[in-house]
């Protein structure tokens, strides 16, 4: 088969089994636009603004576990996908970046639309490639989807100069199944010897806690993480990117931990005396001060990459290994231990938590005559029975919405945790909503950051994404509302939302349909009604009490202990 | 402490800045950094110096493994090694300080490779210590310029850094 280096990009996606490509046209892509016109295997989502390309592959790729691909043409195309790609390598989400740039005898002579866009991207992908050839495309395309989707997994940028495409250049295609690389071969195992240390380590804990992290649910873990919980018997906390991996309804889990996490879950981690650490990273919003982590524990770490192990907090027993590889090897030890866990010590750990958690540290007031945010998520779980596909964007309404909307099932809670990108809410629901057509899916967002992406409605329209949009309106910057009250004694520098736009009637304007709800009362009917309009794209702008704040809180640079329950209930 | 690590890197356009981009994007120290392709042309061989405690020193090498394109790495300082920097200085020979400079090239077992009226080139090689020693002796005044490679390493005995 003799193809073009354009034919060649879109046969490769072919290859891949890629069934959506996110992008927007431009000149340094129009050989490859042409070559995806004539055909249709592989859909093309044309969204409104290369952000939303790039989240929405995100998007994609974080409800399937598949890569996710998007298509975008040189400089500012490429510079503007760079956020989502950013937020995708914070988040260890596997995606393909396919990026047009000027023909290669151009290249370096700031021609239209130039940037050096491999230069740009470097820091924030795993690998990028500049394609210098087009008998290199095939063999590129195949090692960027290997990359991208094996070992710790992120984004793989492919920068493709427009001569490589040539329509009238035609070579032999075949496209490589297996690939070899010698300087990238990721483990496949973890060391027995390691996990035997583990294992030993967790029988003979007296206060074991499971901490985990988004590892388990990008390595595909979550239903071996059920079994070691189950036949530990041990409490399970989560970070913000690991939860649904285990349920977060049930007895054993604890809470998130961190920053805004629970009081149970972060007191656990204090008195723990065995920290499991299971594709989790350390991160500064759990660990607050690091002096002050875990400071009594024994602490083992699972993590597929490496330069995870010792990076911010060191580590007693590491395991460098695909997480679920580590998991069945611990489980089989732990089925033929003679010894049982420290069943009694356990018990009265237990009961410790049990104390912790009668403290009822995510309490708020519910009497008021506001729509309290936490209310809006609680209902929102109410109504949809805790089985949306929910994305969020940044800020307050994506920690009330961690606290509140407890997910039993992996990869439904969608967000931008390790970048923080605002914006990222809408675009990554509509890749959702692509992959689950029937699935309930949607973005809850505040004033603030749906502005960021407000143009990807249009998306939505085109391709009759029914997404319900819940925006939690309180007219500020939340978070950065937040933070001022508590650290700058209440000067509100420039997170008050001037000049709002009437979002019922912008979303009308997009062909949607928009509702306000400006009291308790109206919440449930209004989410009832919006839910009820399956194939329609709904736009809920609640409004909620201007004055929540999220809590509870570590003030950074303090300990797990030392968290605030609210200004009302301080601890002793 | 100063660490000397080898890495091989694939030979491709960009590994060099990638290795680059690392230690300013992390925020570590680099002192020197030395590059050029081995016997096998796709492979390069890179030696660069590093200072940190045990722990960024780790960090450092964990990063530097996770790029793609590098296909080994070396911590040379881990065991038996040796250095070697390669040194040129340019320094003024005037007739009276001619006798001096000679002398002191000999004592160095350096190389004069550049004679003019009133200057010399000086041709030296040898761990970096030596190479300070050799800038140290210069009489005051008259080095006109300096340049050094930065150190490249190798272990001792038979093993290799390969495939």
């Amino acid at each position: 088969m003799e193809l073009s280096g354009a034919e060649i990009v879109v046969q490769a996606l072919i290859d891949e089994g890629v069934e959506y490509v996110f992008g927007y046209p431009g000149g340094a892509v129009l050989h490859i636009y042409d070559a995806l016109f004539q055909q249709d295997r592989v859909k093309h989502i044309l969204v409104r603004h290369e952000q939303g390309a790039s989240h929405a592959a995100d998007g994609y790729a974080r409800a399937t576990g598949r890569c996710g691909v998007c298509l975008v043409t040189s400089g500012p195309g490429a510079t503007n996908a760079v956020t989502g790609i950013a937020t995708a390598y914070m988040d260890s989400i596997p995606m393909v970046i396919l990026s047009g740039q000027v023909p290669t005898p151009v290249i370096g002579s700031d021609a239209f639309q130039e940037v050096d866009t491999v230069g740009i991207t470097r820091p924030c992908v795993k690998h990028n490639f500049l394609v210098q050839d087009v008998r290199d495309l095939a063999e590129t395309l195949r090692k960027a989807f290997f990359i991208a989707t094996s070992g710790r997994p992120g984004p793989v940028l492919v920068d493709i100069p427009k001569d490589t495409t040539d329509p009238n250049v035609k070579i032999p295609y075949r496209y490589p199944r297996e690939i070899a690389m010698r300087s990238y071969r990721p483990v496949s195992k973890g060391h027995p010897g390691q996990i035997r240390q583990a294992v030993e380590a967790m029988l003979a804990a007296r206060r074991p806690v499971l901490y985990t992290g988004g590892g388990v649910i990008l390595g595909e873990a979550s239903p071996l993480l059920r079994q070691l919980v189950r036949a530990t018997g041990f409490p399970i906390t989560s970070t913000l990117m690991g939860l649904g991996a285990y349920p977060m309804t049930d007895r054993q889990f604890i809470g998130m931990l961190g920053m805004h996490g629970t009081y149970e879950a972060n007191m656990a981690m204090h008195e723990t005396d065995c920290l499991v650490a299971i594709g989790a990273r350390f991160d500064d919003r759990v660990t607050g001060k690091i002096e002050h982590f875990c400071p009594h524990a024994t602490i083992i770490h699972v993590d597929v990459d490496p330069s995870s192990i010792s990076k911010n907090v060191r580590v007693d027993i590491p395991i460098v290994g695909p997480v679920a590889s580590v998991l069945e090897d611990m489980l089989r030890l732990l089925a033929e231990a003679r010894c049982d866990p420290e069943r009694a010590a356990i018990v009265e750990w237990w009961a410790r938590i049990e104390q912790w958690r009668e403290i009822n540290c995510l309490s708020y007031d519910r009497a008021n005559d506001k729509i309290k945010p936490q209310l809006a998520v609680e209902t929102l779980y109410r109504i949809t029975d805790g089985a949306l596909y929910l994305t969020s964007d940044v800020g307050q309404h994506q920690m009330f919405a961690a606290q509140f909307y407890p997910f039993d099932q992996p990869r439904r809670w969608i967000n931008s945790g390790g970048l923080g990108t605002m914006g990222f809410g809408l675009p990554a629901a509509m890749g959702v909503q692509l992959a689950f057509p029937e699935a309930q899916v949607a973005c809850i967002s505040g004033e603030a950051s749906i502005l960021m992406c407000i143009q990807e409605l249009a998306t939505c329209k085109q391709y009759e994404l029914p997404i319900k949009i819940l925006l939690l309106n309180n007219g500020y910057m939340g978070m950065v509302r937040q933070w001022q009250e508590l650290f700058y004694e209440s000067r509100y520098s420039h997170s008050y939302v001037d000049a709002l736009p009437d979002f019922v009637q912008l979303t009308e304007s997009f062909g949607h349909v928009g509702m306000r709800v400006e009291k308790p009362d109206e919440l449930e009917g209004a989410l009832r009604e919006a839910f009820a309009l399956k194939d329609r794209c709904v736009f809920l702008d609640v409004v909620v009490d201007p004055t929540e704040n999220v809590y509870p809180m570590i003030v950074a640079g303090k300990g797990h202990h030392e968290m605030h329950l609210s200004p009302e209930r301080e601890l002793a | 402490m100063r660490h000397i690590i080898s890495v091989l890197l694939e030979n491709e356009a960009g590994a060099l800045s990638r290795v680059a981009g690392l230690f300013s994007a992390r925020g570590y120290n680099i002192e020197s950094l030395t590059v050029a392709p081995t016997d096998d042309p796709t492979q390069s061989r890179m030696t660069l110096v590093t200072v940190g405690n045990d722990d960024v020193v780790e960090q450092i090498k964990k990063q530097l493994n996770k790029l793609i394109d590098t296909i080994k790495l070396l911590d040379l300082s881990e065991g038996p090694h040796i250095e070697r920097e390669l040194m040129m200085v340019k320094v003024r020979a005037e007739r009276a300080d001619r006798e001096e400079l000679k002398r002191l090239v000999d004592i160095f077992r350096a190389k004069i490779i550049d004679v003019t009226d009133t200057s010399f080139v000086v041709e030296l090689t040898g761990d970096s210590e030596k190479l300070d020693a050799f800038i140290d002796a210069v009489p005051k005044g008259l080095i006109i310029e300096v340049v050094r490679t930065g150190p490249s390493g190798i272990s001792r005995g038979p093993q290799g850094l390969m495939l």
